[in-house]
């Protein structure tokens, strides 16, 4: 500011951060701490959700926890400046208007089409039927996935444990997000394709990005500092 | 009873109509006092028209219909364009400059669950004849100031170069198949689909650097400073846009933003986004369109602005419990 005509700012560039309770959660504090941020107490309260305080550090005076994918929604709107969120949530969201800044490496995992071990359920529905049945969490990358191989797919939207759907004959497959394959394995599936791999990412609200432009670039280059 | 309304529109009741009308008639002073005429468009154009002028803004109109003779309307998508069809069609013969302002509303298609609405109300200006830095500082200058009229203190105004992006993926010899994932990776910022690009594509190390910096440069005069090579053109021209700022007492309030990318396509050179720290959306945005009159047979340069009355409504709520 070169004279003195415009409103000094009440906490501009002191960040809020969007971290998601989750697979990502452990993960995303440790890279708090190593920046400085004190997380001790987001970690000793998982029921409570805000934590704010001018002694977070590293320019961050709150941090608010939420479901996974919810963070891009917070952020999009500017309840948050900054968010952690994994590429799986972005990518089933790609209309949110949030900027990703950083690839964080974390929290490797793929989206793939898994169907019962020595089964060809999918493949027969598609020939004989002329549609298969997908069960997902993720009915956008879904969609988008067989309409990208040219496969007419009825995508049925589940919310908790997608690997039943196959089991009791509601679908002929799952596209689902899998870290290990453990879970699909003690289930008798096994992986037919992979979509997409995912990875922890940084993502920013526009509006901040440019207002909060000094605030946010440091803690991007820390974070960068601190490798995958 | 309750009776539904469409999906992204709403009623507004005596309590916010009177806010919504006292900061229209503010805006509405300002804009007249510093010259542009109100006018009216009808909220109904040709679909034709709007392609016209641009195919997004024809392709952004969300409620389209048949009329009795099955041409197709569109509920406007943008009243730039329906200015560009004015200017050329009722200002023919007049000796430019041509200054114009409206309040109005405008439909843009908006997903469900968004929070957003797909009718909204828009005040803006529109600068017919000035070319460059002169003209471009007139209409960001006026649009602060009538904001700070208005009664908002921390606003800021983000300007960038809209022809630089597409410059410099000329000038970096990017094929033209790639060019348009490359522009959506740089208009959305995904910094990280974008050094995947860079690599792709093989471009010198400078040349790459630059690329995934670009839109990262945003900030103030030193901005302009960092910029090289393919972009040291566009860091010209907005220093002198800077210097009118700074002569009008504006400057203080300007971000310079090297990746700004303004989602219509008729922008020629200088683009703008207005923010305020409470609104999570850019309060309204626009740019120079040197060549949009040109396809309605008016070739003329022209810069204009819209603000989003009811984000600006909201960014001077919050000022007011800020007190």
């Amino acid at each position: 500011m070169s004279d003195g005509s415009v409103a000094p700012e009440p906490g501009l560039g002191a960040l809020t951060l969007a971290v998601p309770r989750g697979a990502l959660f452990e993960e995303t504090l440790d890279r708090l701490d190593a920046l400085g941020i004190a997380t001790a107490e987001v970690r000793d309260n998982p029921r409570r959700l805000l934590f704010s305080g001018p002694t977070l550090g590293a320019g961050v005076e709150r941090i608010v926890t939420m479901r996974p994918s919810d963070v891009p929604t917070y952020v999009e709107h500017g309840a948050a400046d900054l968010g952690f969120t994994g590429k799986d949530v972005l990518l089933e969201a790609p209309s949110r208007e949030v900027y990703e800044l950083l690839d964080l490496g974390y929290g490797g995992c793929r989206m793939v089409v898994a169907a019962r071990a020595g089964d060809d359920a999918m493949e027969e529905s598609l020939r004989r039927l002329g549609v298969a049945r997908i069960a997902t969490k993720y009915p956008g990358i879904a969609t988008r996935h067989f309409a990208a191989t040219g496969r007419q797919a009825e995508i049925v939207e589940v919310k908790g444990s997608v690997e039943l759907a196959p089991l009791t004959g509601l679908v002929d497959a799952i596209v689902d997000l899998t870290a290990t394959g453990k879970t699909l394995v003690e289930n008798g599936l096994e992986v037919r394709e992979e979509i997409v791999g995912s990875t922890a990412r940084l993502i920013a609200n526009p509006v901040a990005h440019k207002l909060k432009a000094a605030a946010i670039d440091a803690l991007v280059t820390s974070l960068r500092g601190l490798g995958r | 009873m309750i009776h539904p309304l469409p999906p992204g529109t709403r009623d507004v009741l005596p309590t916010e109509m009177r806010e919504l009308r006292a900061l229209s008639d503010r805006l509405r002073v300002s804009f007249e006092g510093a010259g542009y005429g109100e006018v009216w468009t009808p909220l109904v154009e040709y679909e034709e028209t709007l392609r016209r002028g641009d195919d997004r803004a024809a392709r952004a109109g969300v409620y389209r219909m048949f009329d009795d003779r099955g041409r197709v309307l569109v509920l406007r998508s943008d009243m730039t364009v329906s200015i560009a069809r004015l200017v050329a069609t009722r200002y023919g013969g007049v000796q430019p400059p041509v200054r114009l302002s409206y309040l109005a509303h405008s439909y843009r298609a908006v997903e469900r669950g968004r929070g957003q609405a797909r009718e909204f109300l828009q005040g803006g200006l529109e600068l017919i004849g000035p070319a460059g830095a002169e003209g471009d500082a007139e209409v960001v200058s006026l649009v602060l100031a009538a904001l700070e009229e208005a009664g908002l203190r921390r606003h800021r105004i983000g300007v960038g170069d809209g022809s630089l992006v597409r410059g410099l993926l000329g000038e970096l010899e990017v094929p033209e198949e790639r060019r348009g994932t490359l522009l959506e990776h740089l208009s959305r910022r995904d910094l990280v689909a974008l050094e995947v690009d860079a690599e792709e594509l093989g471009l010198s190390p400078g040349a790459r650097d630059l690329l995934v910096a670009i839109p990262t440069l945003r900030g103030g005069l030193e901005v302009l400073d960092r910029a090289e090579g393919p972009v040291a053109r566009s860091a010209e021209g907005l220093r002198a846009l800077y210097d009118l700022l700074a002569a009008s007492g504006a400057a203080d309030r300007t971000i310079f933003d090297l990746g700004l990318v303004r989602e219509l396509g008729y922008y020629t050179g200088a683009v703008f986004e207005v923010y305020d720290p409470a609104v999570g959306f850019a309060l309204g945005g626009g740019g120079r369109y040197d060549e949009l009159l040109g396809r309605f047979g008016t070739p003329l340069p022209a810069c204009g602005i819209a603000l989003d009355i009811q984000r600006v409504h909201a960014a001077q709520a919050a000022e007011e419990r800020l007190g």
